[in-house]
């Protein structure tokens, strides 16, 4: 029995530990935004955080996230102006890929709120998405960073439960 | 059967039917008058009764609400969009009241396939009708309500309008009491409006499926749960065909926790042989005890089949000037071959290429009162629902498939092979199933783009003056294995040929003298499922096609541009015809025309710099997007990396009905013309792909975009398609352009570097 925060929300899984994290939030807690793609920690459809950095949930064991702070793309709430920022520039197309981006772009600008175009393609380069929606992926996280004080107030959630040990 | 009749296969001649029923207005196209002999009535009783078969409708609820059904897969093209604004426009719609909803398979929603980029082009037509047939039954029905005549009535927004007085569809709706009948004359009288009219068509507009693809609520085939259902991952044996399960030894995945057994597939349909399911409480375990089974084959016969042997088959069948069917044979190339001053030749190659969608694929499949219940995201439900009732050993009408976002189509989801693993075993345990199929998995029963060879001659007369191009193609053809009903035969009548794997070669280019050969390569046939890959035959027959314009220019000591454009003159069959074609290759010079002001063609570049040019004309003759593209590269000589720093497109596909659409589309098309000309290509080795994973099979990622420059040429010709065509320009654009960089002919595809340095060398 695993136990740790997802959302916000502290829960308790009984997968087992050797379990990877992404189908754990799938199938046991119904979240199925988050994507499988590689299963190889390659493509980032899977891209969740962890204690507010970006991790693979496929290839991360369940046993890995004990106590920690997972957010998903439904803990953004369409809250996070990147989301906004998505449809503002229409940037999906198939858009199987789009919540690992989103998380992927979401920890970049926590870490850094001003970021070069080549710090976006950089950090970006790590997420594969196949429609190569690429030129809108940049676009809306260039839009969104030019506001960027309003998006780390955003980003950091609020925590709701106990604090990670 | 060629292509268009296929296309042709839902918009014959057919009534469309008006009526209240229940609390709502319905409108839908029924069958043509010949099969209408049992379809008597009013329309409100037809359509209440299901007594119709229409291909699309909508319909409009007791608050104004207007539905427009979608039979179409949404796979990142936003289709409901363009589609559902082509009736609102037609229909007077508000836009803020139209909905679009993706059905399934009931046979009331007639032929399913989604590939092609035939969307909008198959649809402009019949959904314009029948938004103009609607509006004019409503503004009767408004008119009535309001005691006005129709003539003194305006229609806009969803509100019949008479003097200062309105009536809305709501209030018409309520009323109930709407019956037409259209004649297919009668409908064929509407005309799409007049373009300076339009009001949603050609006009900017949000995508209704983009919001709930940023929030993780859009729902995929994979995000499927049934009701108590256990999840399975396939065992893919080691070759396509022939693969017999000898023993399976569970012994070590019993420690699994959650490993609930396997099942041995009996396929009735043979689509799948030598094939094992793993079943589990869990994915992971299923994933986990498949990986401890061990299962003895008796294998197939191409078990140590490789791509050189592929290659090898397809050399030698190119060089045989006997072999394949005959596509096009203007003038006499055998006389010109035997008289030339001069010629050349030219191989051509592409390496086998995968799909590799995102989602991988998956279905999710439980039985109801004897109906199977097929949860998945499909092109091409109508091909293989009748597969999928054979495999089960049951009748069509007793599969329902229903439809969902698909994390990725580009051809892969034409083929529904993916669905019987998951029906069989659903079957087999009496249970619902989720299969999901690893990416590997994915990857190892992918339907390939076939490796292929193109061989390329062109011959002179004694003054110089070009004669003639002679064109062999073979590859592994998709159609022969999925539907090999729509194979239409050859010039000759002697053979049949894949329309898919050679459209492209019958370009628009005027020569006197031309012949092309479309070849079936039987090792690729009897090694893989070859697929439909974007923008399918002139995805790759381009690649030679346009490389070797290329040559032939140089070998005249002209320029690209202008030896294109004197080729390009719209006599005889290039005139084109009204109104999918009209103008014919005079609109691709005009296209070629924009896109040389527009690069500064002819200016002079940094060292180890080029450009290159390619036009295209894809998907097929009979519905021409005109396109050229103008690669600008780097080379490094020393190491042979190409780099791509600009991708210049001027497509013409007519009225553009979903602008940012369209653009997304080209974006994407071309992006994938990139990554498929340097970062894409596996190979087989042992009967299978040797790459399954993105460890060594690298899609372009976004540290390799170049800039992109697109344009759309304004008209309101007739749309055809763009969710393909912006592809199949760019790999041999960039080819070009690495020849006038440094002079290195490369001629396979993708461009590696070691081909590079070979040519330079050369």
């Amino acid at each position: 029995m695993i136990q740790f925060t997802l959302n916000g929300k502290a829960i308790t899984s009984t997968a087992e530990e050797d379990t990877p994290l992404l189908w754990v939030i799938r199938d046991e807690f119904g979240l199925t935004g988050t994507k499988f793609g590689c299963g190889i920690a390659m493509c980032g459809a899977c891209t969740v955080h962890f204690n507010g950095s970006p991790v693979r949930s496929c290839s991360l064991p369940l046993s890995a996230v004990a106590n920690a702070d997972i957010r998903t793309i439904e803990g953004l709430a369409n809250q996070h102006p990147l989301q906004q920022a998505w449809v503002d520039h229409q940037v999906p197309q198939c858009g199987y890929c789009q919540s690992g981006q989103i998380m992927q772009a979401a920890a970049l600008l926590a870490s850094n709120p001003s970021p070069s175009d080549n710090d976006i393609v950089q950090y970006m380069s790590a997420n594969l998405c196949r429609c190569m929606s690429y030129k809108r992926i940049k676009a809306a996280i260039s839009s969104v960073a030019a506001k960027s004080t309003e998006v780390v107030q955003i980003y950091q959630p609020a925590r709701t439960d106990k604090e990670v040990s | 059967m060629n292509p268009l009749q296929f296309k042709q296969l839902n918009t014959s001649r057919r009534q469309f039917l008006v009526g209240s029923v229940g609390a709502g207005l319905l409108m839908a196209f029924a069958p043509a008058v010949n099969a209408l002999s049992t379809l008597t009535g009013s329309a409100s009783q037809r359509l209440d009764a299901k007594l119709f078969s229409p291909t699309v409708w909508f319909e409009i609820d007791s608050n104004g609400l207007i539905i427009v059904n979608i039979a179409k897969a949404e796979m990142g093209q936003h289709v409901g969009t363009a589609l559902a604004r082509i009736v609102a426009d037609e229909l007077g719609a508000d836009w803020q009241q139209v909905q679009i909803r993706h059905v399934d398979t009931d046979p009331k929603w007639g032929y399913m396939v989604t590939g092609g980029s035939w969307s909008v082009f198959q649809s402009y037509l019949p959904m314009s009708q029948a938004g103009a047939a609607g509006r004019s039954v409503l503004l009767s029905a408004g008119a009535k309500l309001l005691g006005a005549n129709p003539q003194e009535c305006s229609l806009e927004n969803s509100q019949v309008t008479w003097k200062n007085k309105t009536v809305s569809f709501a209030q018409i709706v309520q009323k109930g009491d709407i019956d037409k009948v259209f004649s297919a004359d009668e409908l064929a009288t509407f005309s799409p409006k007049n373009p300076n009219k339009r009001q949603y068509i050609a006009k900017s507009a949000m995508a209704l499926d983009i919001p709930a693809k940023t929030n993780g609520s859009a729902k995929y085939g994979i995000d499927v749960e049934l009701k108590n259902m256990v999840y399975a991952r396939p065992i893919v044996p080691p070759t396509r065909y022939g693969c017999v399960v000898k023993k399976v030894d569970d012994s070590a995945a019993k420690k699994v926790k959650g490993y609930l057994g396997y099942q041995i597939l009996q396929d009735k349909s043979h689509t799948l042989q030598g094939w094992v399911s793993v079943i589990a409480e869990h994915y992971y375990a299923a994933v986990k005890a498949s990986n401890l089974i061990k299962v003895d084959y008796e294998l197939g016969e191409t078990a140590t089949v490789s791509e050189a042997d592929i290659i090898q088959q397809g050399t030698v069948l190119c060089a045989d000037p006997t072999s394949g069917a005959l596509v096009v044979n203007e003038g006499d190339i055998k006389a010109v071959a035997g008289q030339a001053e001069q010629s050349i030749q030219a191989n051509y190659h592409t390496a086998t290429a995968l799909h590799f969608t995102m989602e991988p694929v998956n279905a999710s499949v439980e039985f109801v009162d004897g109906i199977c219940h097929v949860h998945t995201g499909n092109q091409w439900q109508s091909l293989f629902l009748p597969v999928v009732a054979q495999a089960l050993g049951l009748a069509e009408d007793k599969v329902l498939i229903h439809q969902y976002y698909l994390g990725g189509g580009f051809g892969r989801r034409l083929a529904g092979d993916y669905m019987i693993p998951a029906a069989l075993t659903a079957q087999a345990l009496g249970k619902p199933v989720k299969l999901v199929f690893t990416r590997e998995d994915d990857a190892r029963f992918d339907c390939v783009r076939s490796a292929s060879v193109q061989q390329m001659q062109a011959y002179w007369d004694k003054n110089g003056r070009l004669l003639g191009i002679d064109h062999a193609a073979a590859a592994g053809w998709p159609t022969l294995t999925m539907a090999p009903g729509f194979l239409p035969d050859d010039l000759d009548k002697k053979a049949k040929y894949d329309p898919f794997s050679i459209s492209g070669a019958d370009h628009w280019y005027t020569l006197k003298n031309h012949r092309v050969r479309a070849i079936n390569n039987p090792l690729a046939q009897q090694t893989f499922v070859p697929g439909w890959l974007r923008a399918v035959g002139p995805g790759w027959t381009a690649w030679a096609v346009e490389s070797f314009m290329d040559e032939i220019a140089h070998h005249m000591q002209q320029d690209p541009l202008a030896f294109r454009m004197a080729l390009l003159d719209a006599s005889g069959k290039n005139a084109g015809k009204a109104p999918e074609a009209v103008g014919g290759a005079n609109r691709l010079a005009s296209v070629l025309q924009a896109i040389k002001a527009k690069v500064n063609w002819g200016q002079t570049l940094a060292k180890h710099q080029g450009m290159g040019l390619a036009v295209s004309s894809g998907q097929e003759r009979t519905m021409p997007t005109w396109g050229a593209c103008v690669a600008h590269v780097e080379v490094n000589p020393n190491t042979g990396v190409v780099k791509v720093l600009k991708l210049t497109s001027v497509m013409d596909c007519g009225t553009v009905v979903h602008p940012d659409g369209a653009l997304a589309q080209t974006e994407s098309a071309m992006l994938w013309g990139l990554s498929l000309a340097l970062h894409e290509g596996t190979a087989f080795a042992d009967g299978q792909v040797k790459d399954t994973n993105l460890n060594t099979y690298k899609p372009l990622r976004m540290n390799a975009v170049p800039e992109l420059d697109i344009s759309f040429i304004q008209n309101n010709e007739f749309p055809t398609g763009l969710g393909e065509p912006g592809l199949i320009a760019v790999a041999p654009a960039i080819a070009n352009a690495v020849f006038n960089a440094v002079g290195a002919r490369v001629r396979s595809l993708p461009i590696q570097p070691d081909a590079v340095l070979a040519a330079l060398k050369a």
